[in-house]
């Protein structure tokens, strides 16, 4: 098998989400890359499951995509109405600490 | 060894039981009530009494059946046949390549002295429930009381010296502590003190011994029993094999018997036993006369052979435990006459008590004098008890017989039945038991060749019965006087409805039934306990011989392991005629070890008895006739004799002064020794320890003032200012990236974890 190969995409993924997280301004954008870096730990667990032979990864990476769809609900919600109140989503406006 | 040779016989293995095997749990009970009572006492409904007395019961109960099962053992073997201890060990502690154990050695002997420190612990606890009723130290005298019966026990079954010396100094640590029960008042912490220095004295000679013991013994005892130097069933074989160096062993000998001196307040070091007394009563009667103090008579008793051997007891004529014992035999009797506290004139009747004991051990009258511990323990309780309670209903907290005692027969009758049956007893008239053990020691010693000191126990004798006849008569005969007239006349109606509070002014009355009935049952023993040994009666009667006194047989022991620290003994004699032509004792066994000397006793004749009897009669009738005539009829020839007599005078005096000794001790050695020892030191202090403190001051002063320019100012002070200086810049420099925004963070957060992650990878490749 190709580990090598999946654990590299896992990687160049969780890099990308990881930047989104860093250098996104938009709220909403940075919950996507939230879900990028989720993924990724996905495919890690996928990669080494098939590898071992051992049903445990496709578990955990259930009960992951499980808690990720829920932990979206729950920012996006957030998202609304921080919207709703401050009628924005940026978030370096939204940022009430002092340098 | 050899283990079979032609004659001997393989015998049936003799019986045993639960009480026996596990009779180590004996003092195991009250050590745990002790810690029990220390912690939670106080909290408890009875302030921790109840858990005193149930743990001496339980003691006791144990203790006894042991005693039964140990009859039992007797009985199974035959005549000559040597009756194996049962002895449990287990290893306690190893240093250096020595091994101390810890166990049981259950023989006649121990079997008999737990019996009796169980049971008069027990009743003198109960005792003690009434005697210290409200006292404010009343837990912690439970405690201490409970403590010393867990040591005393110990050192009764220990199977080796040094458990043996664990529970002495127990015992030593608690007998201090309740003589200074009441450590207010100057006197009686002085007299807790003295106690425990003098006792100190002597217990020097107790670690000399075991340790010359041991490095005497070991050698042999590992090579022919495989046990340590320690083990007192070693150390007996060892001192019968014939083995030993007769210097090494009899000053090993001495060194022990200096210990026995001082615990069981044998001249010259007496002196500490009638201070003693300014404990609670129930300590007198429990410690300072029936059961610490014979702890050193028990020594001689545990390790006899040594003495046996080191001090040529079978030789006859004299050695030092009959010269002690005798010597202090007539000197505490004489001095009992010149007192006037009750429970002094009781003292030195202990300590002359003490003294038949040594002298009967000393003069090989083995049996008779370890049966004088049996008889001995009930009526001296008896009678201190007793003491005790005329002094808690009768004299108000009073001992002076002279003034504050009088007349009490009347208002205490069961005290005074008790009182009289145990001063029979101590007498020694028959059929009292006094008269079986102390009248065998004298006979017995005077059958094995100690003619002059048969004639001091006789001596003795006489004046025992004098000195109680006094104390009696001072204290239940004539006319109440002081606190006993207190409200004599109007009667004993009031008395028994008096709520009994002990220190408002009452009428003298009997106690109640918590001291009342120690003292009958103590009576009652002290009456008929002689009967397990009376030898006028015939062998049949003798039954302290069959159960106690260990067989003299040679044993040649084949020793099994069997399981972890225990071994299995097999006893096999190696004839068949066993004891009766037994070496022991006398010359080295031929193929086996001996554990016991062959002891001669002597044929009880009732012309030496009815002679003892007679002076013990002769002692009592001088002496009441002299106490009437000088206590009550005030006869003018009598009244002041020691005044106009110069030579009755100064004996008096003597007395008085207790031969001088306290000032002997404390005066002479206490000065020569202390006093040149204290100079010496403020000698010392002044010029050496100043001089060096003041070289010490100056130079320190010198150095610190260095230390201020050069280290404290400079080195000190200069790295605190470069710190702060460097922290500042280094705050400066990293004040931009505290921006206050999430996303730098993050990604610091981020490149930290990633550069983690590099580092992983590459120390893992």
């Amino acid at each position: 098998m190709f580990v090598n190969q999946f654990l590299f995409l896992a990687a160049v993924l969780f890099c990308i989400g990881v930047y989104g997280v860093i250098a996104r301004k938009n709220a909403v954008l940075m919950l996507m890359s939230i879900e990028l870096i989720l993924n990724s730990v996905n495919i890690n667990l996928l990669t080494f499951a098939l590898r071992n032979g051992s049903p445990d990864g496709h578990t955990f990476a259930l009960y992951i995509i499980a808690v990720a769809a829920a932990e979206v609900g729950v920012g996006l919600g957030l998202v609304l109405l921080v919207y709703r109140n401050k009628k924005t989503i940026s978030l370096d406006d939204l940022s009430e600490m002092r340098g | 060894m050899n283990i079979f040779s032609g004659e001997t016989e393989v015998l049936a293995p003799l019986a045993t039981g639960w009480f026996l095997e596990n009779a180590w749990l004996i003092p195991v009970i009250p050590a745990i009530a002790f810690a029990l009572i220390i912690l939670i006492g106080k909290r408890l409904p009875m302030k921790g009494s109840e858990l005193g007395v149930l743990s001496m019961f339980g003691s006791l109960v144990l203790s006894a059946g042991a005693g039964y099962q140990w009859i039992q053992r007797t009985n199974s073997a035959t005549e000559e046949q040597f009756v194996a201890p049962v002895i449990k060990s287990w290893n306690w502690w190893q240093s250096g390549g020595f091994e101390f154990g810890i166990g049981q050695h259950i023989d006649g002997l121990s079997v008999l002295v737990l019996f009796v420190v169980a049971f008069i612990s027990t009743l003198v606890q109960v005792y003690s429930l009434e005697y210290l009723r409200g006292d404010r130290r009343y837990t912690h005298f439970f405690a201490a009381l409970t403590l010393f019966s867990g040591g005393m026990l110990a050192m009764v079954l220990a199977d080796n010296t040094i458990l043996f010396l664990l529970g002495w100094e127990i015992m030593g640590l608690c007998s201090f502590m309740l003589i200074g029960h009441w450590w207010e008042e100057d006197a009686n912490s002085r007299a807790a003190l003295k106690a425990f220095f003098t006792v100190r004295t002597g217990d020097m000679g107790l670690l000399v011994g075991i340790s010359m013991l041991y490095f005497a013994a070991n050698d042999w005892t590992q090579e022919n029993l495989g046990l340590s130097g320690f083990s007192i069933r070693g150390i007996s074989a060892w001192a019968l094999s014939g083995e030993p160096n007769s210097t090494v062993i009899m000053i090993a000998a001495i060194a022990l018997f200096i210990a026995c001196i001082g615990k069981s307040g044998q001249f010259p070091l007496h002196t500490w036993l009638p201070d003693a007394m300014a404990g609670p009563t129930p300590v007198s009667s429990l410690l300072h006369s029936s059961t610490m103090v014979v702890a050193g008579v028990f020594l001689v008793a545990r390790l006899y052979p040594v003495f046996y051997v080191g001090l040529d007891i079978p030789g006859g004529g004299g050695n030092l435990i009959v010269i002690i014992g005798g010597i202090t035999i007539v000197i505490s009797a004489a001095l009992a006459f010149v007192q006037n506290d009750i429970k002094r004139v009781l003292a030195y009747s202990t300590v002359s008590q003490l003294g038949y004991m040594m002298l009967g051990l000393g003069a090989g009258a083995w049996l008779p004098a370890v049966f004088h511990i049996f008889t001995h323990a009930f009526f001296k309780a008896c009678l201190f008890l007793g003491a005790g309670s005329i002094s808690h209903s009768a004299s108000h907290h009073s001992f002076d017989m002279k003034k504050d005692m009088g007349g009490l027969r009347k208002v205490m009758p069961i005290t005074f039945v008790t009182w009289i049956v145990s001063t029979l007893a101590l007498c020694g008239v028959f059929p009292f038991s006094g008269f079986f053990s102390k009248d065998e020691i004298i006979d017995n010693v005077g059958y094995n060749g100690y003619n002059t000191f048969m004639i001091i126990g006789l001596v003795g004798a006489f004046m025992t019965a004098a000195y109680m006849t006094r104390a009696t008569y001072l204290t239940f005969f004539g006319e109440p006087r002081g606190a006993s007239a207190g409200h004599a006349d109007h009667g004993d109606a009031h008395a028994s409805h008096d709520a009994h509070d002990g220190h408002s002014a009452s009428t003298p009355h009997e106690s109640g039934l918590l001291i009342t009935v120690p003292l009958m049952i103590l009576a009652v023993l002290a009456l008929s306990s002689g009967f397990l040994n009376a030898t006028p009666f015939g062998e049949s009667w003798e039954r302290m011989k069959l159960w106690v006194e260990p067989r003299p047989a040679e044993v040649i022991e084949e020793t099994h392991s069997g399981g972890p620290g225990e071994s299995l003994i097999i006893n096999l004699p190696s004839s068949e005629e066993g004891a009766a032509k037994t070496v022991c004792g006398s010359a080295q066994p031929e193929s086996g070890v001996c554990y016991a000397p062959k002891l001669k006793h002597a044929p009880f004749k009732w012309s030496k008895a009815m002679i003892s009897m007679v002076i013990v009669f002769l002692g009592i009738a001088i002496s009441w006739i002299l106490s009437v005539l000088l206590f009550t009829k005030r006869d003018p020839r009598l009244v002041g004799l020691t005044q106009r007599v110069k030579v009755l005078g100064f004996g008096h005096k003597l007395l008085v002064n207790k031969y001088y000794l306290d000032d002997f001790y404390e005066k002479v050695i206490v000065r020569t020794v202390a006093y040149p020892i204290s100079r010496a030191a403020y000698w010392f202090n002044q010029n050496i320890l100043d001089g060096i403190l003041h070289g010490f001051a100056n130079n320190t002063r010198k150095i610190s003032e260095w230390v201020y320019k050069n280290v404290d100012q400079r080195v000190v002070d200069g790295t605190v200012n470069n710190s702060a200086t460097f922290t500042k810049s280094v705050g400066t420099a990293a004040q931009p990236s505290q921006s206050g925004k999430v996303s730098q963070y993050g990604a610091l957060l981020f490149s930290a974890a990633a550069v983690a992650a590099l580092v992983l990878v590459i120390i893992n490749t």
